[in-house]
């Protein structure tokens, strides 16, 4: 396991750099009219000419990207070129991140917890009222345009609850809003995978040998049915904790959360290429490590998996 | 003993003669498992309903332009008497569902919108599952090439869809195929993860080992062992996948990168009309687009659900 491990996190190192050099590639693919934003036209050439140069976009791409690459091994990212010009890179992300990260995991929490909840739930009351209920909930949340039922959520929440229209760092009912409104659709997504795999986990024949053997409706839930339901989530799991880092954002720019929820976005259409590579750095490393550790928690809920060959696998 | 009884007993038990095809006729069965299925779908009323809703639906798209008295959706309407746009008119007789904010009637753009919508969530959506779903079942079931398929996932799924949607957009131009084609070659990526993490959980369950003891070959088992175990599923995920699509257009005309205005679709019709929601009375504007979304997702949420149910063979019975 660890000698797999091993093999695994060094090959990720090669796609680490494999992402970074093709993200670095296709932004020097984007039109150079980009670089200037509105601005394009009142700048003369020479002008243009000027900035590209101090841009270091003048230069050939190989030199562009060993210039780059010897920054990265001496820790440096570089400084933002247009969002917010000369500031280091990691000064532009570092005071977003703790927000993000905060909304984020409050949120993640709540839907897993309340999202199995609500699956449980739904399976225990099958084709009755509850199930129901739940699955109108859910059906709404999938259905609507999450772009427009948080817009209300936001509206009347507000007024109902009287808490604050924006986010605000020193008052903590602000925060109550913003978490929920991310909560609300994770937790229709958990709720409806949990009730399909426990129902498909249910029609299962060992199933009914359980209750033949006499053991109680709850032994064979969370014995058999649950402990099954949860292997093919854990694999996601991880990866929605580390994902929690790049925000959300429509909540973001609904609440006016300083995060990073729509800074990717930002920078990649205003070509602030510094900005660009950073945030691909770290968000396809936080992906890579994602989808690693969702592997072993997978085979660590479920011990029929093996990750490496062994007897009797191929 | 008598003799008599003796001759009887023998005529009764006489030895069969051999026939080689015996066990092939004993193994036989009339049991069909796509006709079972689609059999306990077709139960389902609710469902059946809604596939026609849907049908129709896709149906009235294109038969609504050709009805007479229908309106252009892309031209303005200019009152003769003052020579301003129709703008922001309530619905009436005239304009069923209403103008939007530069006089053009929101009736036929929201027809027109939800052909370009659904067709765009059908064609993404097949491309997605033939390509998802043969990614999926390589990556998961193939050990020796985990490894090389890990990294390209990484690779493909780490690289922001914006960057190639801008790339896209800047060579060629905003239009409905460019939607497509960037869509489909993004879209894939999460299934095919999806049914790799299915594939590697069953892959060394018993009955598959079996299999492989008795020299199955390897796609016959991914084919027969596995896939079938994991229709419904699958099936769920498809079916989400397409409205799933209409959202993601709604979220790229957000980040200004979906289609043009001058190709109607929901998703740009739903962002407009969340642009003016703030004033109440033009909130028509949003809730007529934000029901036809609504409308084709419980739909497709449904179906998916009745026949993910269908599909397990364990409810054919």
């Amino acid at each position: 396991m660890l000698k797999y491990s091993i093999k695994r996190l060094l090959q990720s190192l090669v796609t680490l750099f494999i992402v970074v050099t093709a993200v670095f590639m296709l932004m020097r693919l984007l039109p150079v009219e980009g670089y200037f934003g509105d601005a394009y036209d009142k700048l003369t050439e020479s002008q243009r000419e000027a900035i590209l140069q101090k841009m270091g976009l003048l230069d050939p791409w190989y030199v562009q990207i060993g210039n780059f690459y010897a920054g990265l091994l001496r820790g440096e990212l570089g400084v933002s070129s247009i969002y917010r010009r000369d500031v280091p890179v990691l000064e532009v992300i570092a005071p977003r991140v703790p927000y993000s990260v905060r909304f984020g995991l409050a949120a993640t929490a709540m839907s897993i917890f309340l999202g199995l909840a609500m699956g449980i739930h739904m399976t225990r009351h099958k084709g009755r009222l509850w199930d129901k209920t739940w699955t109108a909930y859910i059906v709404f949340v999938t259905s609507v345009p999450s772009a427009v039922y948080l817009l209300f959520v936001q509206l009347y929440g507000t007024s109902l609850f009287k808490v604050p229209l924006l986010f605000d760092k020193y008052r903590p009912s602000s925060w109550i809003l913003p978490v929920v409104s991310i909560a609300v659709t994770g937790i229709a997504g958990y709720a409806m995978w949990m009730r399909r795999y426990m129902v498909d986990e249910l029609n299962k024949d060992y199933i009914k040998l359980a209750r033949a053997k006499g053991l109680s409706d709850s032994a064979i839930m969370t014995r058999h049915v649950m402990r099954n339901a949860y292997v093919p989530m854990a694999q996601y799991l991880p990866a929605a904790i580390l994902a929690t880092i790049s925000g959300s954002i429509y909540i973001e720019s609904l609440y006016s959360i300083p995060g990073m929820g729509g800074l990717l976005v930002d920078v990649i259409q205003r070509q602030d290429n510094p900005l660009v590579q950073a945030l691909c750095l770290i968000y396809s490393s936080v992906g890579i490590l994602g989808l690693y550790l969702g592997d072993l928690l997978m085979a660590a809920f479920d011990p029929r998996i093996q990750l490496v060959k062994s007897e009797g696998a191929r | 003993m008598s003799d008599a009884a003796k001759a009887t007993a023998d005529a009764r038990f006489e030895f069969a003669a051999y026939d080689a095809d015996a066990g092939e006729r004993g193994g036989y069965s009339n049991y069909s498992y796509w006709r079972s299925t689609i059999n306990v779908f077709l139960k389902n009323k609710t469902a059946v309903f809604l596939l026609f809703v849907l049908g129709g639906l896709l149906l009235f798209t294109f038969i609504q332009p050709l009805i007479p008295g229908q309106k252009n959706p892309l031209e303005i309407f200019i009152d003769p008497a003052t020579g301003i746009q129709y703008r922001n008119q309530r619905p009436s007789a005239e304009f069923w569902f209403g103008t939007n904010s530069i006089g053009q009637d929101l009736w036929a753009r929201i027809w027109s919108g939800t052909r370009t919508s659904l067709l765009i969530g059908l064609l993404v959506g097949v491309v997605e599952m033939v390509i998802g779903i043969a990614y999926g079942a390589l990556w998961g079931y193939a050990r020796k090439l985990d490894r090389a398929m890990t990294e390209i996932y990484n690779v493909l799924n780490n690289i922001p869809t914006t960057i190639v949607l801008m790339l896209l957009a800047y060579i060629l131009k905003p239009s409905f195929w460019t939607m497509v084609i960037a869509m489909c070659a993004t879209g894939w990526i999460a299934l095919a993860r999806f049914v790799r993490n299915q594939i590697v959980i069953i892959r060394d369950r018993e009955y598959n080992l079996a299999s492989r003891c008795l020299g199955t070959p390897a796609g016959r088992i991914v084919q027969r062992n596995i896939l079938p175990y994991l229709v419904s599923v699958i099936m769920l995920k498809t079916a989400l996948s397409i409205p799933g699509t209409i959202g993601w257009e709604v979220f790229l005309t957000y980040i200004g990168l979906g289609l043009p205005l001058s190709i109607p679709s929901l998703g740009n019709l739903v962002n407009e009309g969340r642009l003016i929601m703030m004033a109440p009375e033009l909130r028509y504007q949003l809730i007529f687009p934000t029901i036809v979304v609504s409308i084709i997702t419980i739909s497709f949420y449904i179906l998916g659900n009745a026949f993910s149910d269908a599909s397990d063979p364990r409810n054919h019975v």
